[in-house]
This record gives structure tokens, C-alpha cells and sequence, in this order.
């Protein structure tokens, strides 16, 4: 299989634009003949859907959630980055272009990231228009900020819950489609297989959540727009329903995922309190602004936030601040990322579970005041006490990296289809703009800009091209489709084992983040490879999911969305084993320089692993899309 | 804040018992159900608590208690329960935030279904809240298009009038407010979208229409009528403010006198 | 429907109604006070005599008088009706335990409303169907007939029982004042912060002094025999 990306020749900067013009139409009148399927109702997928019906298109649109408010964009809190430049500090498409590459240590395409920076700018527009509060100064204009270390200000932010008014935007853009008639909506559905019809996906095959009919849906093409799936880790910052559920299937009907073990690990989460924790909680890294991140030099097992400061100053260590001189506290998430778990690796990690490290405030209260403290950070504090019980004004706060992004996704070309025609994948749930690492404030802006502004031009290239001719339900490969599905569902219901979902996927999760979090070795994968293999063994036949398929049955749900999570988790580690080199959020300790930071392979690794399915059991078949860097010359990270 | 002063000891030994509301289907007759429960933690989410009972009764060969959640962070809003009489239990936060620190050792904990008729139960503590979408669907956004929009410093706005509307537009659709009033109104929840846009210049050209169509459908849904309890405030997780009620009573009123007649679904 | 029809018909133009009726009672209220005043006049009821002929029979003062009985009666049939569609909108089961976080007065105005409306029966039938259609007797000032009503409000104000009932009806028309008046605001959007603080103030404090001072009179009356 060649993998064509489909980037436009000429200059950086007109790419877009003359991609624009040279991509086929629909003709107005025609848009209503056609069909999209858009699944997950996110920023991509909300905004896809409303979008493409505004042009006329008929859309269906499907949300395993109770409402297409509830899907997991709600809970970004930062911001959106764009480069309007309001503030006059030297921003533009091209710096916001250069940083989000750079941020992504060089794995990412430079036409896609130059796309993405340039409809940064209309983003805003159209979400001011909707009538999004943004946060404004006291003339009445857009106030901005700066986020995750950029040198300029060009954070658009809604207080702490920037995705939340963002995703109930793109929802009322959605309502307003419903309520013409021209989306139909599906609440409580979960996408459960691809239906392809001569080599192009032609629909899906759903399940009611609330009655557990299985139902088949013809379409004309189809949006993945389903997230990422941070939960093969079942701890992270993710929902706890999102799922690679829809990404897996449509993997195993033949499209490639690219960089699956691309992960991203937030540095500042409440640490995991019990064998009970179900999730995990961010808290935003503006904290690392004020905050000092340190352990005892010698290890004190067990050390709590109230006996912290009994010690004294000399026998700190400050491990940022020692290591990074220049940056400190605020070095990247990775860096953080990764040096918090060397520390607790060390054994000197605080706390009961000794998996954590303090960051202390006593300096920031000192200077500023409490109560300058506690205007900035009031809210996080306060969600930090209700967490853990713990009062972060008197000691120190406990932090532990968790998982809380996926750069990798289904892979897809420039016009952000797959590699199977017709089926297009949008948002965290494709692998394309943010290379080894995401940039603070721009999961949103990338969700946003492909259901606004890209998906609504190049998907009318690909349907101008194919029939209008609708392809119906009862065709044999609906059938086939739906009764695999049935399938696998009666062999989980039959299986009658005697372990829970939950036990399971935590297990996954462990092996995950043990051997394929933030650091990995050749070993240590080869060791998880096999261990997840033993899961999947033990899953199919030991799994305890009781109840029937034709009612509402959580557990059924969460054992379907378990078992791809195994699969993928191998693939994860296929992924992992293969990248020999340490880039962005991938950090192999076989590659780093003589003082332990990441040393990337730009010789043998500029490129994006896309695997193929080659069959159930069988190793997946790699290949490769060269990433060629014509504008931007590459360097190596350094935050010394 | 006050919950800094409450702060307990943390233990993972309290025992609580449980007394759940189940109820196989819609169509088929709920009751409670009794289930102790030992060696829980005060570091556990109530939602956490309520996966080890899950767990707990898969490994007995019994089925799971349904209920919402997802994000479990207090904003998408698909967590609900009315635990001890109260949507979202004792303290002003979601479900999914509350921690089992605001229990004591020994206590029983009655954990009910929201109840509402425009609410209808799916399955033991699962509703079915679309009602609240068909609402929104009724006129809750600004009709513009994908594109061809202003600037977006073009519309310069208050910084006092965009906080306003903030206020009103954190509202996570959660239906607490439809839990906590006598008469299941969900005054509060509409008044929060109407506000928001109300406020807001870009809402403004359908500002009368949006009032009326929302309210029409609000009713259709069988929701009951305000009057001004003010429990739905005192309960909302997110402090929601009556002032927006208020609001949307201003606004439906005028609509209603100087309006042009515009189609509207619904109604009594 | 019209549109007029259809406001009546939505849930908030029916409390719109019952807000708009309220005010106009919470008016009556006062006047009626004031005529209640003249009992107070060590005049042998004359002032009061005269007050009550007047009422009776003062065309303009007739017209108002049978819009206030219309007002009231859709005061309370709009209650009625509200309060069943209420109940209705709670659904087929209702909750097991409820912990409410809502003042008392606001939750039960329908049994405040409906005392009311038993003292107002008696209260119609001791008094006022004695003045239109009893054989009230007689008093003369300067030479004019004037039913003496004054004697028969004097003659109840003896019997403790039915000042106890009074004073318990003006109790409970003083929680219903406590929530109705603010509550009238709210319904109607007259909401500003500039102006919030100042209705809640006048609401309460009428909710008490008006109550009050009806009371009084009756106390007042059987205290001074």
C-alpha cells in the first residue's frame, strides 16, 4: 500500500488556499442527494455535523452520551490558541505554525500544521458569533493570554472551562440543524462497525444503548470524530465512556492508524488515591507558574503534605529547577512529565502510594500573599480540596503525571480521509496535526478547524466524485457487518467468567502505563506484549458480563469498548517497540543524551508509523510516510 | 471556602449502607433495594463507592446498578443521583465530585433517581433527559451559518455584560434543578440558555422569537411552573442565579406582547 | 390560539396572572386596612359606619369591589390549576426521602392560600353578606340612616374564638405576603440589582406590618371591653 497524503505542491502559505480551489464542488442543488454519517459529537464532530448541514448536506449523527452536550471536549479547560495577534506581540499564522511543529518535535506534517494555524483565526470569529463568552477586557474586547510556555499571548479563554462554551457553541449549531431537520440525531448509539460497499465506507452498524438493537445506517460517507483513546490506560484524564471503540473497528476494516503510541502525560493531576480510583482529575499547568515542584533528597516513604514542611530547606530538592536552570518550574508537560517519575522511581516519591511530588505554594503565598494566591488559583484549590481532602494552603500540593491526550488517531491524508475512501477521520480521533506533542491550547483548535473549516471543502471533493445513488441497508455487507457484531456480543454475554470489566481493564491499564507510558525500553515492551496477549486470552474467557443484549447493560458496553482497548494496547506496544528513538511524549531510554534528555533520530525515524490490520491475530504490517521538512530546519529541544 | 474547614481524617473503613433505587425498565414497577457496603474509603468518589457495590455484585452473579456518568470531573453533566433527599447529594457539586467524606461511619444512604415526568426512569438511576435537548433545539443558539461572520473584535462587549452571560452560560444541563423543585420546573435551566443570549448582542435579533419558542416547548415537555422556591438555585451545581428566571420571565413577556406572531410548536 | 390566549396558557403567563392578581390584592389589602382603621376611632363606630356605606354603595367603588371578587377568583383558580399541573409535572412516582432546600412559606403556598380562603368565607359571611343582605341594624348621624355595622364587628371582637381565628388567618396571610409580594416581582422580570434589595425590604416589611396590624384590631377591640 502506498500512502498518498495528498499534500498540495507550492509555497507553504498558498497550499490551503489553492487546495481550496482546486477541490471539486457540489452543486447546491445536488448537496441534499448526499448522505454523512458523522459519529461522536465533540468540537470535530458537533461542528462537522452542523456544518456540513448547513450546506445541505443530510446528516445523521450519533453520541453514545445521553446528549450530544455531554462528549468529552466539554471538560478542556485552558484555552484556544489563534493567531489574531490582538495583543500586538509579534504573533502570525506563520509563529503559531513554527511553535505547534516545533511543539510537536518535528513529527508533524508542515502542510497540515500550516492549515491549521492559518483557520485558527476563524475559529474565534465563528464562535463569537455563535455567542460563545469569551473572556474580554474592560473596553469589550477579546482578552487573550499566554499558555504552556509560548512567548506570545494568543490564548482565547472562557474562565477555566474554555471547551465547555466552545463544545455548547458547536451544540447549538447543532440544534439549530435538528431542530431544520436537516441532522437527525442519535443520543444513547454506539458505533459498532464500518460497513464498506465496493472498497468505500458506505455506513455503520449501530447499537441502541437503552434497547440494545443493533440497527444499520447507508450513508455516502463517514466522519469518525470519536476522540482519542487515553483510556486504553483506564486511569487517565479522560471520560470515562470515551473509547477507540469506532477508530478500532474502522482500523480493522482497512484504515491504517498512525503513531498509536504517540501519548500525551500531563504533569500536574491529583495523584491516584486508592485501588478505587476510577479517573483521573487535571488541574491546569498554570499551576507550574507559581508552583515549585520538589521531593526530599533522601527518600521518605509515605511522607504526607502536612509533615512537608518539618523539612527544612538544604534537604529539598528543587529536581526542575536543578535540572533546567533556564526554564525550571515551567519546562515542557513531557519534561515535567518524566522527571516526576524518575524522582518516584528513585523511591523518593510523597505521599501513601509514594507516587507523587509536591508542588508548594509556601514561596508564592510568601511573596504575593494569600490572597493574591487565591485569585489566581482559587477555583483549582478548591477542586484540589474537594479531591483529596487536603488543604493546599497550608502545605504543599501532591502531583502525579497522568495520561491525558492521544497525538496518535487513525491516519489520514491531507484531505482528512483514511485510507479507506469515503471514511474520514476528524479531531483527537486522526493522528495529524500535533506530531510527538500537543501544544497547550490546541486539541480544541484542531477539533474545531476540521469540522468548521476543513472537512466542509474537502469532503465535497470526494462526493462530487462518487454517485448519488444511495446504497440500501439490506445489501448482503450490512448483514454480514451486523451479524459479526451480534456475534461478538453473544460471545461476551456467553463467556460467563469471573472477572469483572473494571478488573481487566485496569490491568490493561497497568501494563500500559508501566511499560508503555512515559518511558519505555525494548525489554519492558517486549514484556508488556506478552502479558497484554495473556489478557486477551483471559478476557475471552474469563469475563463476567451479566444481563442480556436487549436492555440497557453498562457492563456489555464497557466489555465491548475493553476488549478493543487490548487490541489496540498491543498495537500501542508494536508502535512503541519499533520507534527506537525518543521524541515528544515518547521517550525511549535506549535514546537519550549523556544527561538523560530525549535525543530524537530524525535520520531514521522522520516519518509516521501507520499500521495496517492484517487479520485477528496477526502482526500488523507497517508503513512508513516520510515527513519532509521543506520550510522549517529541525533542532534538537533543549530546556538546560 | 467552607469544605477547607470540614476536613476529616481520611479512613478506608467505614461501612454505609445503600438503599438503591432499581427498576428493571420503564415499563416495568422499581423499588429499593438494600446493600451494605465495608471498607469504604473517604477518598472515594461517590461514584467510585457506587463501582465497587458494581463490582461487587457482578462477582455475586447479580446485575450492576445503572446510572449516568462520564466525565467525572463536574462538567459534561451526565452524572445526577438524588442521594438523602438532594439532587447530587449534601454538598453544592456534582455527583461524580462528591467524596464519601461527607458521610460518617455508619450511615445509610438513599440514592434515588431523578423524578420528574418530562424525566422518564430508563433504568434504575438512568433518566432520560432529551426533554432538556428538545428545549434547546427549540431556539437556543444564534442562526448563523459556518463562516461569512465579523471579526470577532467587531463586537465589542462589556466586560461586565460578558461575565453576565458567563455566569448564566456554565450551566452543564445536568437537571438538578428539575430534581430539586416541588414542581419539577425547569425554569432555571431554560432561563440560563435565554439569558446567556439575552445578554449577548449576537442574540439579540432573536431574542423574542427564542423566548417564546423555548418556553412552548419547555411546556410541551411537561415540565411544571415556577414559583420561585428558589431550591433549583440553592442546588444547582454550578450557582446558577434566579436573576436569570427572572430574566426569562421579562423576556417571555415582552415577547409575548410585541412579538410578531412567529410559529410555535407546542404549548398546553 | 391567539397569542393571548396562548400566554394564558403557558405556565409563565399563568403565573404571570397570579402575580398581576396578587399585586392588585396586596392593593386591596391596603385600603381595606385603612377602612379597618376606623374601628379604631373612639367614635362609637360612626367613622367606620360611614366608611362601610360608603363601600357599599359608591358606584365606582362597586365596579372595583366585583373586579376585586373576579380577581380573586382567578387568583384562585389559576392557583388551582397551576398546582395541579405542578403535581402532575413530578411524574408517576414521587421521592422517597426529600431534605428540601427551599424556605417553607415558598413551598407551601397553596396551604397558606387555602386557610386564607376559609377565613375569607367566614370572614365574608360574619361580615359583609351581613351588610348587604343581614338584618343589620340601624344607627343615625345627622340625620342619615346608616346600617350599623360597627356593632356587629364590636359583638364577633368578643368571642375569643373568633379572634383566635382571625389572628391565626393573619398569620398565615402574613407568610403568604412573606413569599407572594417578592415572589410577584420575580414573576414579572422586575429584577435589578439596583432595585432587588429595596423589594425584598418593602416585601417583608408589609409582609409583617400589614398582617399585624390587621390583627391588631380585633385584639385591640376584645381587649377593650
Amino acid at each position: 500500500m502506498k500512502l498518498d497524503s495528498k499534500i498540495p505542491e507550492g509555497p507553504l502559505a498558498e497550499k490551503w488556499t489553492k487546495h481550496k480551489f482546486n477541490l471539486k464542488l457540489v452543486n447546491p442543488a445536488n448537496k441534499r442527494k448526499y448522505d454523512v454519517i458523522v459519529v461522536g459529537t465533540g468540537l470535530a464532530g458537533a461542528s462537522a455535523a452542523a456544518s456540513l448541514a448547513e450546506l445541505g448536506y443530510n446528516v445523521k449523527a450519533f453520541c453514545f452520551q445521553d446528549s450530544p452536550r455531554r462528549a468529552h471536549s466539554i471538560a478542556a479547560q485552558g484555552g484556544i490558541n489563534a493567531a489574531k495577534n490582538y495583543q500586538n506581540d509579534g504573533d502570525s499564522v506563520y509563529r503559531l505554525f513554527y511553535d505547534t511543529i516545533k511543539g510537536g518535535d518535528y513529527r508533524a506534517r508542515e502542510s497540515n500544521v500550516h492549515r491549521l494555524a492559518e483557520v485558527s483565526v476563524n475559529i474565534i470569529d465563528q464562535c463569537v458569533a455563535q455567542g460563545v463568552p469569551f473572556a474580554r477586557e474592560y473596553g469589550g474586547l477579546l482578552a487573550n493570554r499566554s499558555f504552556g510556555g509560548a512567548q506570545v499571548s494568543r490564548t482565547f479563554y472562557a474562565r477555566g472551562q474554555t471547551g465547555q462554551q466552545l463544545l455548547l457553541g458547536a451544540y447549538s449549531a447543532l440544534n439549530r440543524q435538528i431542530a431544520n431537520g436537516k441532522v437527525k440525531m442519535y443520543t444513547r448509539t454506539e458505533m459498532l462497525d464500518v460497513v464498506l460497499v465496493d472498497g468505500k465506507a458506505r455506513g455503520i452498524i449501530t447499537r441502541d444503548l437503552v434497547t440494545g438493537k443493533l440497527e444499520s445506517h447507508s450513508g455516502h460517507a463517514v466522519l469518525l470524530c470519536t476522540g482519542g483513546y487515553g483510556n486504553v490506560f483506564f486511569l487517565s484524564t479522560n471520560a470515562k465512556g470515551s473509547n477507540v471503540t469506532a477508530s478500532w473497528r474502522a482500523h480493522k476494516k482497512g484504515a491504517l492508524f498512525g503513531n498509536p503510541c504517540y501519548t500525551q502525560i500531563h504533569p500536574t493531576c491529583i495523584p491516584v488515591s486508592g485501588d478505587h480510583q476510577s479517573k483521573l482529575t487535571l488541574m491546569s499547568e498554570s499551576l507550574r507558574n507559581d508552583g515549585r515542584v520538589w521531593v526530599p533528597k533522601v527518600a521518605k516513604p509515605g511522607l504526607t503534605a502536612k509533615e512537608a514542611k518539618n523539612i527544612p530547606e538544604a534537604d529539598r530538592d528543587y529536581f526542575l529547577e536543578r535540572k533546567y536552570p533556564s526554564f525550571g518550574n515551567l519546562v515542557p508537560r513531557d519534561v515535567a512529565s518524566r522527571n516526576a517519575k524518575m524522582m518516584c522511581d528513585e523511591g523518593r516519591g510523597v505521599g501513601k502510594t509514594g507516587l507523587a511530588v509536591f508542588l508548594d505554594f509556601t514561596d508564592a503565598i510568601k511573596r504575593d500573599g494569600k490572597k493574591a494566591v487565591e485569585a489566581k488559583y482559587g477555583n483549582l484549590f478548591d477542586m484540589y480540596a474537594q479531591i483529596t481532602g487536603d488543604n493546599p494552603y497550608e502545605g504543599p500540593m501532591m502531583i502525579y503525571p497522568a495520561v491525558h491526550y492521544t497525538m496518535g488517531g487513525l491516519w489520514v491524508d491531507y484531505n482528512l480521509m483514511t485510507t479507506v475512501p469515503g471514511l474520514y477521520a476528524l479531531g483527537e480521533a486522526n493522528f495529524s496535526d500535533h506530531g510527538a506533542n500537543r501544544l497547550g491550547a490546541s486539541a480544541l483548535m484542531q477539533g474545531l478547524a476540521d469540522g468548521y473549516f476543513v472537512i466542509p471543502y474537502t469532503i465535497g471533493d470526494y462526493l462530487a466524485g462518487i454517485s448519488q445513488e444511495k446504497v440500501s441497508t439490506d445489501r448482503p455487507e450490512f448483514k454480514e457487518a451486523m451479524d459479526k457484531v451480534n456475534n461478538t456480543i453473544n460471545t461476551i454475554l456467553n463467556i460467563k467468567g469471573k472477572r469483572t470489566v473494571d478488573e481487566l481493564h485496569r490491568e490493561l491499564g497497568l501494563i500500559m502505563w508501566n511499560y508503555c507510558g512515559m518511558s519505555r525500553t525494548d525489554a519492558g515492551l517486549r514484556e508488556a506484549k506478552g502479558k497484554i496477549q495473556q489478557l486477551k486470552k483471559e478476557f475471552w474467557s474469563n469475563v463476567a458480563v451479566l444481563g442480556s443484549n436487549n436492555e440497557l447493560n453498562q457492563e456489555l458496553e464497557k466489555a465491548m469498548r475493553v476488549a478493543d482497548f487490548i487490541e489496540l494496547g498491543e498495537l500501542m506496544v508494536d508502535d512503541a517497540l519499533n520507534r527506537t528513538e525518543s521524541c515528544g511524549g515518547h521517550f525511549r531510554e535506549e535514546s537519550q543524551t549523556p544527561d538523560g534528555e530525549a535525543l530524537r533520530n530524525d535520520d531514521d525515524f522522520s516519518y509516521v508509523a501507520a499500521w495496517e490490520f492484517k487479520g485477528e491475530n496477526q502482526p500488523e504490517v507497517l508503513h512508513k510516510e516520510e515527513l519532509n521538512y521543506e520550510f522549517i530546519k529541525r533542532t534538537q529541544r533543549s530546556y538546560k | 471556602m467552607n469544605l477547607l474547614n470540614g476536613l476529616k481524617e481520611a479512613t478506608n473503613n467505614m461501612k454505609i449502607t445503600l438503599k438503591v433505587w432499581r427498576q428493571k425498565n420503564n415499563a416495568t414497577k422499581g423499588g429499593f433495594k438494600v446493600y451494605p457496603i465495608e471498607h469504604v474509603s473517604t477518598d472515594m468518589s461517590f461514584l467510585e463507592m457506587l463501582d465497587v457495590l458494581n463490582n461487587d455484585l457482578v462477582r455475586k452473579g447479580e446485575d450492576a446498578v445503572a446510572f449516568d456518568h462520564d466525565c467525572r470531573e463536574g462538567i459534561c453533566g451526565m452524572c445526577s443521583l438524588y442521594i438523602n433527599g438532594k439532587p447530587h447529594g449534601p454538598q453544592q457539586t456534582t455527583t461524580c465530585q462528591l467524596h464519601m467524606r461527607s458521610f460518617k461511619d455508619g450511615d445509610t444512604i438513599t440514592v434515588e433517581p431523578w423524578r420528574a415526568k418530562a424525566f422518564p426512569v430508563i433504568r434504575d438511576l438512568v433518566v432520560d433527559r432529551t426533554a432538556f435537548d428538545r428545549i434547546q433545539q427549540a431556539g437556543g443558539y444564534v442562526s448563523i451559518n459556518t463562516g461569512g461572520v465579523p471579526d470577532a473584535n467587531e463586537i465589542p462587549i462589556p466586560k461586565k455584560i460578558a461575565d453576565e452571560a458567563f455566569d448564566a452560560a456554565v450551566c452543564i444541563g445536568c437537571g438538578a434543578c428539575v430534581a430539586a423543585c416541588k414542581n419539577a420546573s425547569a425554569m432555571l435551566f431554560v432561563s440560563a440558555k435565554v439569558s446567556q443570549l439575552a445578554l449577548l448582542p449576537q442574540g439579540k435579533p432573536e431574542r423574542k422569537e427564542r423566548a417564546e419558542k423555548m418556553v412552548a416547548q419547555m411546556d410541551a415537555e411537561g415540565f411544571g411552573a415556577c414559583t420561585n422556591t428558589g431550591a433549583c438555585e440553592a442546588e444547582c451545581p454550578k450557582g446558577i442565579s434566579l436573576t436569570n428566571i427572572a430574566r426569562l420571565n421579562r423576556e417571555y413577556l415582552s415577547a409575548s406582547l410585541t412579538s410578531y406572531e412567529v410559529e410555535v410548536k407546542g404549548g398546553d | 390560539m391567539n397569542w393571548f390566549t396562548k400566554l394564558l396558557s403557558s405556565t409563565l403567563g399563568r403565573k404571570v396572572l397570579m402575580a398581576l392578581t396578587g399585586l392588585f390584592l396586596i392593593l386591596f389589602l391596603v385600603v381595606h386596612l385603612i377602612g379597618n382603621l376606623q374601628l379604631l376611632h373612639s367614635d362609637q363606630g360612626q367613622a367606620f359606619n360611614i366608611y362601610a356605606r360608603f363601600m357599599t354603595t359608591n358606584p365606582l367603588i362597586k365596579t372595583v369591589s366585583y373586579v376585586n371578587y373576579a380577581i380573586i377568583l382567578v387568583h384562585i383558580v389559576w392557583a388551582l390549576l397551576l398546582t395541579i399541573h405542578n403535581r402532575k409535572s413530578r411524574g408517576p412516582e414521587g421521592y422517597a426521602v426529600t431534605n428540601g432546600s427551599s424556605a417553607w412559606t415558598s413551598r407551601n403556598m397553596g396551604i397558606l392560600g387555602t386557610l386564607i380562603l376559609i377565613f375569607l368565607v367566614i370572614h365574608l359571611k360574619g361580615f359583609w353578606a351581613e351588610m348587604h343582605w343581614g338584618g343589620i341594624s340601624t344607627v343615625t348621624y345627622d340625620n342619615e340612616v346608616y346600617k350599623d355595622l360597627y356593632t356587629v364587628v364590636d359583638k364577633a371582637y368578643t368571642m375569643e374564638w373568633y379572634v383566635a381565628i382571625y389572628v391565626v388567618s393573619m398569620i398565615a396571610l402574613a407568610f403568604h405576603l412573606w413569599h407572594g409580594f417578592i415572589s410577584a416581582f420575580q414573576t414579572l422580570g422586575l429584577n435589578h440589582s439596583k432595585y432587588n434589595g429595596l423589594i425584598r425590604f418593602v416585601g417583608r416589611a408589609f409582609a409583617i406590618i400589614v398582617p399585624a396590624l390587621f390583627a391588631l384590631i380585633p385584639i385591640w377591640m376584645y381587649l377593650d371591653k
